[in-house]
Order: structure tokens, then sequence, then C-alpha cells
């Protein structure tokens, strides 16, 4: 039984007291301390006269991170830059990890992308009342007419539900595509669809980051609410 | 026949008949960003991400039949091995 259902249910690493540990919450802790360290690394000498190949590079990413911000709300990216930044190196370290042999993306669980969802959700509704008072946040909610409340809350509720879905049934279906593949021939034919995994995480965590900043930017009213 | 091949049968037409709608969405919808990228080869950046984003919703639907799917064949509720 425990090996039918091993491919919702994460096997129990350790406990913590009373509280087991997956093994996809080890996974997702050892990428949070190796992002923090990169980042540490990266940022410890900040140049401007004589920047280092490694800066340069941090450069491009918050560049990239920043002008999608500003194309997608077309809002300026330093409010949302930390939020949208890390969700997207977060999800792009989680889908790229089962390069490594023996590593299970712990974006493959609908936990991870359940919290990741929550953590949109929330920020979502905090940033739509703060920009508009809770009145005006509330009256978004009966556009265009009031007829169409009951349809909005669902629409909030079903897409946050989706965002959560989509990732991480993409990410879970290309594992077991692979493992079946692996599973019927074995040696080297697998290894076009590892490369095609490669594409799929980072499409993936794009259309995430995509989609989250449409959220906010549709709550924030900075662009049309999608 | 019983319950688990019942849900094997189900699994597989879920899968089956959901592909086809998102099939047919995502061919229409690349095509008319092909249509758009010949006219406008300058909005290329443009087109490309809302294609990206529109094809994601698309998918959406056959993912969620992939995930009643796989549940239907590795947690079934109604299946008890």
């Amino acid at each position: 039984m425990a090996e039918k259902t091993s491919l919702i249910n994460a096997p129990i690493v350790f406990h913590i007291g009373p509280v087991p540990i997956g093994l996809e919450v080890l996974t997702t802790w050892v990428i949070m301390a190796v992002l923090v360290g990169v980042a540490w690394y990266g940022s410890r000498r900040l140049s401007v006269t004589r920047p280092g190949r490694f800066q340069v590079v941090l450069e491009m990413a918050v560049g990239f991170l920043g002008d999608l911000i500003r194309d997608v709300m077309g809002a300026e990216p330093d409010t949302f830059l930390p939020l949208i930044g890390t969700l997207f190196l977060y999800i792009v370290t989680c889908n790229l990890s089962p390069l490594l042999p023996g590593v299970k993306p712990p974006t493959a669980s609908f936990e991870t992308t359940g919290a990741l969802g929550l953590i949109v959700f929330c920020t979502v509704h905090i940033l739509g009342v703060r920009r508009r008072g809770l009145v005006g946040y509330l009256r978004t909610y009966l556009q265009p007419t009031v007829i169409f409340l009951p349809l909005n809350v669902l629409g909030e509720l079903t897409r946050t539900f989706a965002l959560m879905v989509r990732l991480a049934g993409n990410i879970m279906s290309h594992e077991l595509t692979i493992a079946v593949i692996i599973g019927l021939v074995g040696l080297l034919v697998p290894i076009p669809f590892m490369a095609l995994s490669i594409l799929v995480g980072l499409v993936q965590a794009y259309i995430f980051t995509i989609l989250a900043a449409v959220f906010i930017g549709g709550a924030m009213g900075t662009i049309e609410k999608a | 026949m019983n319950v688990e091949m019942i849900s094997i049968l189900s699994a597989g037409i879920a899968i089956g008949l959901g592909a086809i709608g998102p099939g047919i969405g995502e061919g229409i919808a690349v095509a008319g960003a092909m249509d758009a990228l010949a006219r406008q080869p300058e909005a290329t950046g443009t087109i490309t991400r809302t294609l990206f984003v529109g094809l994601a919703m698309i998918e959406t639907m056959a993912i969620y039949c992939l995930v009643i799917a796989l549940l239907l064949l590795f947690a079934n509720p109604y299946v008890h091995a």
C-alpha cells in the first residue's frame, strides 16, 4: 500500500518530535539554504566599477525579473521584485532539481504548490486592500454589475486552485512519464525526455510567475483585472 | 467488472477525452499567434508572452483530467488493497 500511494504521499525521512518530515520538505530546506547561500555569496563584494563575473550573472537575473514585472504589471518593480523574484527563482530551482540523481522535485507535490498558491492568494488581497482601501477593494467584486459577485468570488478561488494544480500536475506528470519510459526501455531513450523536462520546468516557472504578477497587478488596478 | 477495472478504464477515458478539447484549443491559439507574428514580427515579445499564458490556461483543463486519472490509478479512495 505504501508503495502504491508513493506518487502522492512523500516518503518520511525522519521525525522532529511528533512531526514527520517528508523527503520533499527536506529537499525544500536544502533548496532554500542553497538559494540563500548563493545570494549571500554573490552579494558579498558588490562593486560598481569592477563587477565580478558572479555579480554580472546576478544582475542579469534581477534585470530579467524587473523587466518581466515592468512588462506584465505596468508598474515599477521595486515593491514586487522580492516576492515575484523569489517565487520564480525558487520554482525554477525546484523544477530543475530532478536533474540531480535521486532528487524528487518539491513542486511535484500539491502541498508545495498549494503553499505557493496560498502566498499569492493572500498577497493579492492584502495588496489590493492596501492600495484601494477595504471598501474600494470589495467594490471591485461588484464590477461590472452586482449579478457578477458570485462569479467574481468563484473566479478568485478557481484561478488560485488552477495555479496550484497546473504547476504540480505538469511537473508530476513529467516525472511520471520519465519513470514509465525508464521502465520500458531504460538506457539512452529517456534522455530527450529529460531534456524536455528542463524546458517544461522553465516554462512552468515562467507561467506561474507571470500569472502571480497578473493577479497581483489586477487586484492593485495597475492592469486590467484578469 | 470490479472497482479496480472500472477505475483503470475510466482513467484512460478521462485523459483520452480530456485531451481532445485542449488539443484543439491550443492548435487554434498557436495558429492565431503564428498569424499575428507573420503580420507583426516586431511584436514578438508581447505575442509570445501572451501565448504562453494562454496556453497554460488552456492546458489546465488537460492537467485536471490528468490529475483525475492519476488519482483514480494511484490514490483511489474506493479501492482498499
